[in-house]
Order: C-alpha cells, then sequence, then structure tokens
C-alpha cells in the first residue's frame, strides 16, 4: 500500500511537469498548415539560375555530377548553335537530372559549379509517392523567368559575348532577343 | 634471329638517372630510359612513335656528361642517353623542377580556363601536369590571348587554337605517319598557331588520331563534342568491323551507348594509329533502320512483327526440305561465320554457302582453299621488306593501316614500292610507288620481298595465279589482303563451297571424316559447293529454293542480284533495314558488333577477339540464332553461345594433309572497247557501315572520273566539265580529273555519291562510253 501512495506521488509529480509545459512558449509548429522559414543557408531543392536575359547558366560541363558523392546528378552537354541558343558560349546542359532519393544535399556540386549555374533553394518538400517523380528534370529545376527575362532559346545580348555573361555585364533583356512573331 | 637475340647484339650505353644505374641501347632518349626506371618526366609534345621535336620543352632535365654540367636545363626528349651521363630529374633536381614548373606557368599563359567546357577536361595531360607542376595561382594579370574559335578545320575536325601548346604533335603526325601534310603551325612567337591550306582543307584518312593525341583540347571530334566526360564513360577493347587491317580499338559507352571510338595500342598492328573509318563510322549502332525485333512477311506482303519463336518457326517452315544456299557476308566475326558453315552442312546437308558478297571467280575459290589459307605472311615482314608489291590493292582505300605501316617504312628507309594500279592514286604518290603495266617491270623482287594482293585480283582472270607465279619465281612472300573484316575469318571457317571448318577440302574424304567426328553426323554433302553468283543463278532459274543471307548489300555482287532473290523463301539476318530485309520472308535481327562479343581474323589471319559492351538480351550473335533456327529444323548444330562456338573451333584446329591444287590460270585478253572502265572502293564511301555519319562523310573524296590527258583533249573536256559514262545498263555523270594513266582507261569510284558503278553500269570494271556532257 506504502508504494501504491509513493507511486502516485510521483505520477503527480510527471504530471506536474505536463502542467508546467502549458504555459511554456510552444515549440511546434502546425506543419503543414503553419510554415516555418528554414535557416538561411538550408540545403534544400537545387535550382539551375539564369542569366538576367533568360539565357541559362549550366553549360553542362558535368562538374557538379563529379563531384557528387551520391552519383545524383546527371547531365548531358550540347553545343549551342546561332538557331538555338540556351547559354552564352559553344555548350548548355541538354539533359541535366537530379535524382532526389540519392542526393544527401551536401552542396558539394555547388561548390564545383563553375558558373554559379546551380545553387540550392530553401525548398525542403520534396517527398512524393512515386519514385519517378523524384527525378527532377532540368524543367523542374530551372529557375522561373523573372521580370525581363526571355525564354531560352534566344540569341546572346547584341554586341556582347560570353565574357560578358561571366563578367556579370548582362543587367536585362534586349529586343532583339525577342524570338520572331510566328506568322 | 629470335627478337630477344636481337636485343643482345645491339649496343648499349649506361647513365645514371636519378642516382639510379640504367643500361638501355644506343640512341635511345633520356626521356625513355627515364620511363624504364619509372621515372616520369612531364611532357606535351614528346610521342614515341614520332620523331623528338622538344617543342614543348616541358621535360627539361638537369644533365652532366663526365662531370661536365649543362649550364642550363636540357630537353630528355630530344638528348639520346651516353655513357657517363648523370641525369637528375624534377625528382632529385631543383634546378629541373624550377624549370618545368616555369614552362608550366608560361604554357599556362594563354591557356583559356575552358576546362569545364572543353572536352579534354578529365583526360587532359596539360589539367594533370598543372596540377602535379603547376601553381595554385595564377601570377599573370594581363589578357590572355584569345582567337575565334572553334573553327571546323575538317567536318569532323574542330581546332581551338586558344587551348594549342604548340607541340606539334598533330602536324609531326600527318607528315611523318599519315603523309597527309595538311595542318602545319603558322606564324610566330604568341601568335603561332595551327593551320591549314586555304585550298586544302584537313581531309586526311587519319586526321582523327591527331585528335587523340592532342595533349590538350586543342583538337577536337565533332562528334564527340560536349557528349560526355571520362567518368561516365565505359571502355570496353574491341576490334575493328571495318576492314581486315585488324586494328585493336576502344569503345567508350555511356548507358550503353557508343560515344567514341579511339585507336588502341597494339605493337604488332596498329600501334596507336587507326583510320577515322575506325574511329568515325559507329553511328549505324544506333540508327533508327535497326531492326529491334524479329519479323515475318505475312499474307499482305508487309513484314510484320513477331515473337522469336513464331519467326524462328516460319524460317524452319520455309525452309525445311528446301533446296537452300546461305550467303555470309563479309562481315561475320569467326564464330558467326563457322555457324553459318556448320548450318549449311549440318541443317541444310549442303555446301552451297560463299562468304563473298562481292566480285569473285572461280579461280579465287581455289585460289583460297588452296594458298591463301596458308599464307603466313603478316606487318612485321612488311617491315622488314626490301621491296613491297601491290596487286590489285590500293592500300590506303582498302586497308589503310597497311598503308601506314608501308608508308613508315618509304620515309624511314625509302623502301621500294610498285603498283599495278592504272593510275598514281593519293595513296600511291605518298608511297612513291612505281607504276607498273606488268609483272615483268619489277625488277629485283627478292624473298624478302612482300606481295600484296588485294581482293580485286579476283575480277581479273588470271591475276592471281600471276601473283602467285611471280611468288614463286622469287621467293618473296604472298599476302591475301581482302577488304572487309570478315573474310579472312570466314576462309577459316569454311564458309565457302570448297572448304570445310579449319581450312579442310571439301573434296578430301579424310577431311570430311575429321568433321563428321567432331560434329557427331554421319554424312557431309560431298560435291564442293556453289560460289555467290551461282548461287544467285541458281535462285533464279529455280534450281534453289531458299537462301540464307546474312549482312549482304546485293548491290555488293550485280545490279540484278536482287531480282533473283524475288521467287525464292529468304531469311534474313541483319542488324539494319537494307534492300534484303525489303524482300525477305523472315527477318532475325542480329546483335552489332557491341552487343555481342566474338573475334575478327585480320589479313594476316591473326585474331582479335573482342568482348560484349552492351547487355541487350533481344540482341543475340548470328550463331546463337541459327542454333535455334537448326534446332527447330531438328538438325541441331549446338552451338548455344560465341565461347561455346569458339572452344569448338579450338579443338577442331587447322588441317594438316593434303592439300588441294590450285591451277594456274593465264591471263584473258584484254577487253576490247573504246574504253575500259576501272574502279576501286574509297575508304570513305556509301558503304552500309557509314551510314548516318555526316560529320564523317563530309571528308570523304568527291567522285571524279579520271582520264588521261589525251583522252581529255580528245572528247574535249577540262577539269570544268563533266563526263556520261554509259554502259548497257546505265549511266553515271561526274567531273573530270585529268591523271597520267592510259588513254584507254576511266577510273571512277566504286561506291562514292553519285558514283556508284555496279547498280548504275552492272559490272565493275568493262567496256564503257564515255562523252562530254
Amino acid at each position: 500500500m506504502a508504494e501504491q501512495s509513493k507511486s502516485f506521488t510521483q505520477q503527480l509529480l510527471g504530471f506536474w511537469v505536463t502542467f508546467i509545459t502549458m504555459f511554456k512558449k510552444v515549440n511546434t509548429v502546425q506543419y503543414p498548415e503553419v510554415k516555418e522559414p528554414t535557416a538561411e543557408r538550408f540545403h534544400g531543392r537545387h535550382q539551375l539560375n539564369r542569366y538576367e536575359d533568360g539565357l541559362e547558366k549550366c553549360i553542362g560541363c558535368e562538374l557538379c555530377a563529379w563531384a557528387c558523392p551520391a552519383d545524383a546528378i546527371y547531365v548531358e552537354g550540347e553545343t549551342n548553335t546561332d538557331t538555338e541558343r540556351f547559354s552564352p558560349g559553344e555548350r548548355y546542359g541538354k539533359v541535366y537530372q537530379i535524382n532526389y532519393l540519392r542526393c544527401v544535399f551536401c552542396g558539394l556540386c555547388i561548390e564545383a559549379c563553375p558558373t554559379r549555374a546551380l545553387t540550392m533553394t530553401n525548398e525542403y518538400e520534396l517527398a512524393d509517392d512515386d519514385r519517378a517523380k523524384l527525378i527532377y528534370e532540368k524543367d523542374d529545376l530551372l529557375a522561373p523567368l523573372r521580370q525581363g527575362m526571355i525564354s531560352p532559346p534566344h540569341p546572346m545580348y547584341p554586341d556582347t559575348n560570353h565574357l560578358n555573361y561571366y563578367r556579370d555585364e548582362i543587367k536585362g533583356s534586349h529586343s532583339s532577343q525577342e524570338p520572331l512573331e510566328k506568322p | 634471329m629470335t627478337p630477344e637475340q636481337a636485343v643482345v647484339a645491339v649496343e648499349t650505353v649506361t647513365a645514371i638517372i636519378d642516382g639510379l644505374e640504367v643500361t638501355v641501347p644506343k640512341g635511345t632518349l633520356i626521356i625513355r630510359a627515364a620511363e624504364q626506371l619509372g621515372v616520369e618526366i612531364p611532357r606535351f609534345c614528346d610521342h614515341p612513335l614520332l620523331a623528338p621535336a622538344g617543342a614543348c620543352r616541358q621535360c627539361l632535365v638537369d644533365v652532366e656528361i663526365n662531370g661536365r654540367a649543362f649550364p642550363k636545363p636540357q630537353a630528355s626528349c630530344t638528348m639520346p642517353v651516353e655513357n657517363g651521363m648523370v641525369v637528375k630529374t624534377q625528382l632529385t633536381s631543383e634546378v629541373a623542377a624550377k624549370a618545368q614548373a616555369g614552362i608550366m606557368e608560361f604554357l599556362l599563359i594563354n591557356h583559356p580556363l575552358d576546362c569545364p567546357v572543353c572536352d579534354k577536361g578529365g583526360e587532359c595531360p596539360l589539367q594533370n601536369q598543372a596540377m602535379s607542376a603547376g601553381r595554385t595561382e595564377t601570377r599573370f594579370e594581363g589578357e590572355k590571348r584569345t582567337f575565334e574559335k572553334p573553327i571546323n578545320i575538317s567536318s569532323q575536325v574542330l581546332l581551338d587554337r586558344e587551348r594549342c601548346v604548340l607541340c606539334a604533335r598533330c602536324t609531326r603526325f600527318s607528315e611523318e605517319i599519315a603523309g597527309d601534310p595538311f595542318i602545319t603551325l603558322n606564324e610566330r612567337g604568341a601568335l603561332q598557331q595551327v593551320g591549314i591550306y586555304e585550298d586544302q582543307p584537313f581531309e586526311s584518312y587519319y586526321s582523327g588520331n591527331t585528335v587523340q593525341i592532342c595533349p590538350v583540347g586543342a583538337l577536337t571530334g565533332a562528334s564527340y563534342r560536349f557528349r560526355a566526360r571520362p567518368f561516365d564513360l565505359v571502355s570496353i577493347n574491341s576490334a575493328c568491323e571495318h576492314c581486315a587491317s585488324g586494328c585493336d580499338l576502344r569503345t567508350d559507352m555511356r548507358r550503353g551507348k557508343t560515344l567514341r571510338r579511339l585507336a588502341g595500342d597494339d605493337p604488332k598492328v596498329n600501334q596507336e594509329w587507326n583510320c577515322d573509318k575506325g574511329r568515325w563510322a559507329f553511328k549505324y549502332l544506333t540508327s533508327r533502320e535497326r531492326v529491334s525485333t524479329p519479323m515475318i512477311r505475312g499474307a499482305d506482303g508487309e513484314l510484320h512483327e513477331a515473337s522469336w519463336p513464331e519467326a524462328i518457326s516460319a524460317a524452319a517452315k520455309g525452309l525445311v526440305s528446301k533446296r537452300t544456299a546461305v550467303l555470309v557476308g563479309g562481315r561475320a566475326t569467326v564464330e558467326d561465320a563457322y555457324g553459318y558453315s556448320k548450318f549449311a552442312r549440318v541443317a541444310l546437308g549442303t555446301n552451297d554457302i560463299d562468304f563473298r558478297a562481292r566480285a569473285h571467280s572461280e579461280e579465287e575459290s581455289e585460289f583460297l582453299a588452296a594458298v591463301a589459307i596458308d599464307l603466313k605472311t603478316t606487318y612485321a615482314d612488311i617491315d622488314t621488306a626490301d621491296q613491297v608489291v601491290l596487286l590489285s590493292f590500293e592500300p590506303e582505300e582498302e586497308s589503310p593501316i597497311v598503308f601506314l605501316r608501308i608508308h613508315r617504312q618509304v620515309r624511314r628507309r625509302g623502301m621500294s614500292v610498285s603498283t599495278d594500279a592504272p593510275l598514281a592514286s593519293r595513296g600511291s604518290k605518298k608511297l612513291k610507288a612505281e607504276l607498273i603495266t606488268s609483272l615483268t617491270q619489277i625488277n629485283g623482287l627478292t624473298s624478302n620481298s612482300v606481295i600484296l594482293v588485294g581482293e580485286r585480283a579476283a575480277e581479273t582472270q588470271g591475276a592471281l595465279s600471276a601473283a602467285l607465279e611471280l611468288s614463286e619465281s622469287t621467293g618473296a612472300k604472298l599476302a591475301w589482303i581482302p577488304r572487309r573484316a570478315g573474310e579472312r575469318g570466314a576462309l577459316q571457317a569454311g564458309a565457302i563451297g570448297n572448304l570445310l571448318p579449319g581450312g579442310r577440302p571439301v573434296s578430301d574424304s579424310a577431311a570430311r571424316v575429321d568433321i563428321q567426328t567432331a560434329w557427331g553426323i554421319s554424312n557431309l554433302p560431298t560435291v564442293d559447293g556453289r560460289s555467290t553468283s551461282e548461287i544467285l543463278h541458281g535462285l533464279g532459274d529455280g534450281s534453289l529454293d531458299a537462301v540464307v543471307i546474312g549482312a549482304v548489300d546485293p548491290f555488293d555482287i550485280s545490279a540484278d542480284a536482287l531480282n533473283q532473290l524475288l521467287n525464292t523463301f529468304v531469311v534474313s539476318l541483319e542488324i539494319s533495314h537494307s534492300a534484303i530485309t525489303a524482300i525477305a520472308d523472315v527477318v532475325l535481327p542480329v546483335a552489332a558488333v557491341v552487343e555481342k562479343s566474338g573475334s575478327f581474323l585480320d589479313w594476316q589471319a591473326s585474331a582479335r577477339a573482342f568482348e560484349k559492351g552492351v547487355e541487350d538480351a533481344q540482341m543475340r550473335s548470328d550463331v546463337r540464332i541459327l542454333s535455334m533456327l537448326a534446332d527447330e529444323l531438328a538438325a541441331p548444330i549446338n552451338l548455344p553461345s560465341v565461347a561455346a562456338t569458339a572452344r569448338e573451333i579450338e579443338s577442331l584446329g587447322k588441317w594438316d594433309g593434303a592439300k588441294p591444287t590450285f591451277a594456274k590460270r593465264s591471263a584473258s585478253a584484254a577487253l576490247q572497247g573504246e574504253m575500259t572502265l576501272v574502279s576501286w572502293r574509297l575508304l570513305l564511301d556509301l558503304g552500309t557501315l557509314q551510314m548516318g555519319e555526316a560529320n564523317l562523310a563530309g571528308t570523304a573524296k568527291h567522285a571524279r572520273a579520271h582520264i588521261s590527258a589525251g583522252r581529255a583533249a580528245q572528247l574535249g573536256v577540262t577539269e570544268s566539265d563533266s563526263v556520261r559514262i554509259t554502259s548497257e545498263l546505265g549511266s553515271i555523270e561526274l567531273p573530270v580529273s585529268i591523271y597520267a594513266m592510259a588513254d584507254h582507261l576511266i577510273w571512277v569510284p566504286r561506291n562514292s555519291e553519285n558514283s556508284q558503278v555496279i547498280p548504275s553500269l552492272g559490272f565493275t570494271s568493262g567496256a564503257v562510253k564515255v562523252a562530254k556532257i
């Protein structure tokens, strides 16, 4: 009997902790109704960036794939032509896939990227119900077109070359870069 | 004298490199001697098969002889080892290490930071050596020299002049090895650059080698450009399927798709080179024309996809108790050819089998069975020959590595070459070949000379007999060099009417018993089989009912070959849709070289085996399919795999009994006609295996009709005019080139754009009418 009463007081003690906690600041959030911002440098989904005129920064060099310790990135390069230009310079990434079933979000790919084409966003909602959907294609990874950007393929800004692009001297698109209106 | 004894006889010198004593043959370069010790001196311009140039200066080392030191570091790639020499490389000498670091810094001053977009990135000697000998930070603050980039120096080779380190490997290769000095170093100083002549593009058959030996990414191949990185690639050793030279190749694949092929290193055969066809003609592997599933021609006359069991059973139903022949084609591997050979004898009970999908003769059949099968001439014989005689053989067009080996000796020691070609082709000019019109014009043929006979000898009666006669009377070594990669192996496998596997004559009962025992059957057909043309006639006139055809292009044989197949039952084993599959009753898809293992025999009859690169359960080697078909015909040939076939061929061995005799023919009278057409195939032409590779086709020679100046004057044409060449069958029209040749001859390429001689004119050589248009 004495043991029972001891146990009862201990239980009360336990409920006391619960009771006190009710008046403390709450740490949990009601995800997914409430979404807290991540840390500024959180490693989330990748993004393939664009220059200010909309041309892609990716040159398809595969250095990201090379750096990847999980073999999660697949890239195929292709030659830009005068009629179909996706990036400044000679080469662009024709196929770009990141397999998020494999990615460990280490960020080595970002360090490897020579053109700052590949960066990471803070987006972390990468769950899905189908394995195939977790292989992100280039379309899924490309940064959205912002104000003033034209969707490639289109020519480079007039009177510039790839070096002007790499030096970040392109501040927007030019009317001559607009695709010709189809009759 | 064995090679080992030869080494002993060579004078040697002894020197000390990095404190280690090394003894090498006199004349060995320091850089090579250091390699023997395992000391790797960095280098760009040095290449063991090219003459020393000392162009890049990256291999500087400290040298002293008999206690006297050179005041400055010396290029180890140009200086031979001497007795009493003490060499200190970058490993033991600070001076050498500093000199090398300095050179690296100089080279990188003008080298662009292209590595991310450069094809060489990841397998680049400059990249690697910049890591080992270079600085981490550049001290150069000026503007780098820039050039417009890239420029197409041919349709298949791109030049990026900014990246060039001026090692001159490409220009030295082109001049020394290929004999095509179409690229050179222009300008001087910082502006020095590789360039091409304005009026002569870089259209060498060997241009791909310059891409492979470029130590930076200055020369890149158009078809591999931006396709992959070294770590993406799975490499397999392969044998070249394009000709009988027998090159060792490396095939690089990414996700099962062949992206590039490189010359392998076989000192006995191709050394480190190959031709552009072997390097770049592989698009047929992934062509849309590939047959992917078995097909059966239905009642509606169209081909319909079928399952393997359906197709095999349809083929067997069409072949059973029919008089059937087999045409193998010249592209089969040894194992596949053996499969066809055994299938014909065991499952079809006939000797009507022939691998020759080209002009041929009875004289040739006998020559192959009695003489060619035993010829033992090799590349090494060419290297040491006093003289080389080319009969019906144009090495640069028909066996490019044979050409390189002859050219090497012509350049090194002025070996004399004579050819019976009617005109001096570019290849003959490079070999400084003497043109002969009769074998009696050949002087001083010794027993140490080599006579190379091409497959076109079968087109002229008596040509093979005369070649054999010449060889017998002088003791000169004879070699038969077919054009296609599979022909020598098919001969060995008995894929011809008068031979069983291993060179056993059909007519010899002991040879038949040999094979009967090995195959466990009681009777083999005893009569020599028909040749390709006889088989086609037999199919046309109804004395044969059905035919099993491998990779055969009917227009390689004759203009009407296809017509003769129309009313027969045709089973086609093909990789791609072709003229044959268009009329075939059953089409069975077979594996191409990267999808199967196997081996090819080169013209020396030495085998090169290759492994499967792609796992594709749908794609089977010919021999496997023939085995399935034989099972269905209730006459099993028991060759379930390539490996099993290779073992069976091995266990059969070669025939050591009596040889069939070869009755020499006298030469036929020269054709009487106003003009006689002569032709041969160019290396790059409309060949089936070159389909779909536009960059390669861009460097093919343009078809031109070659006539003499006298005839041109008579016809009233100049090199800006064209002529129409007419036979009874049809005509072709070509622009004219004027050559030193006999007035009654006209030469055209046999299978080039606008010049497909067999389908257009009906023959490979014969009387034609020529008129100006």
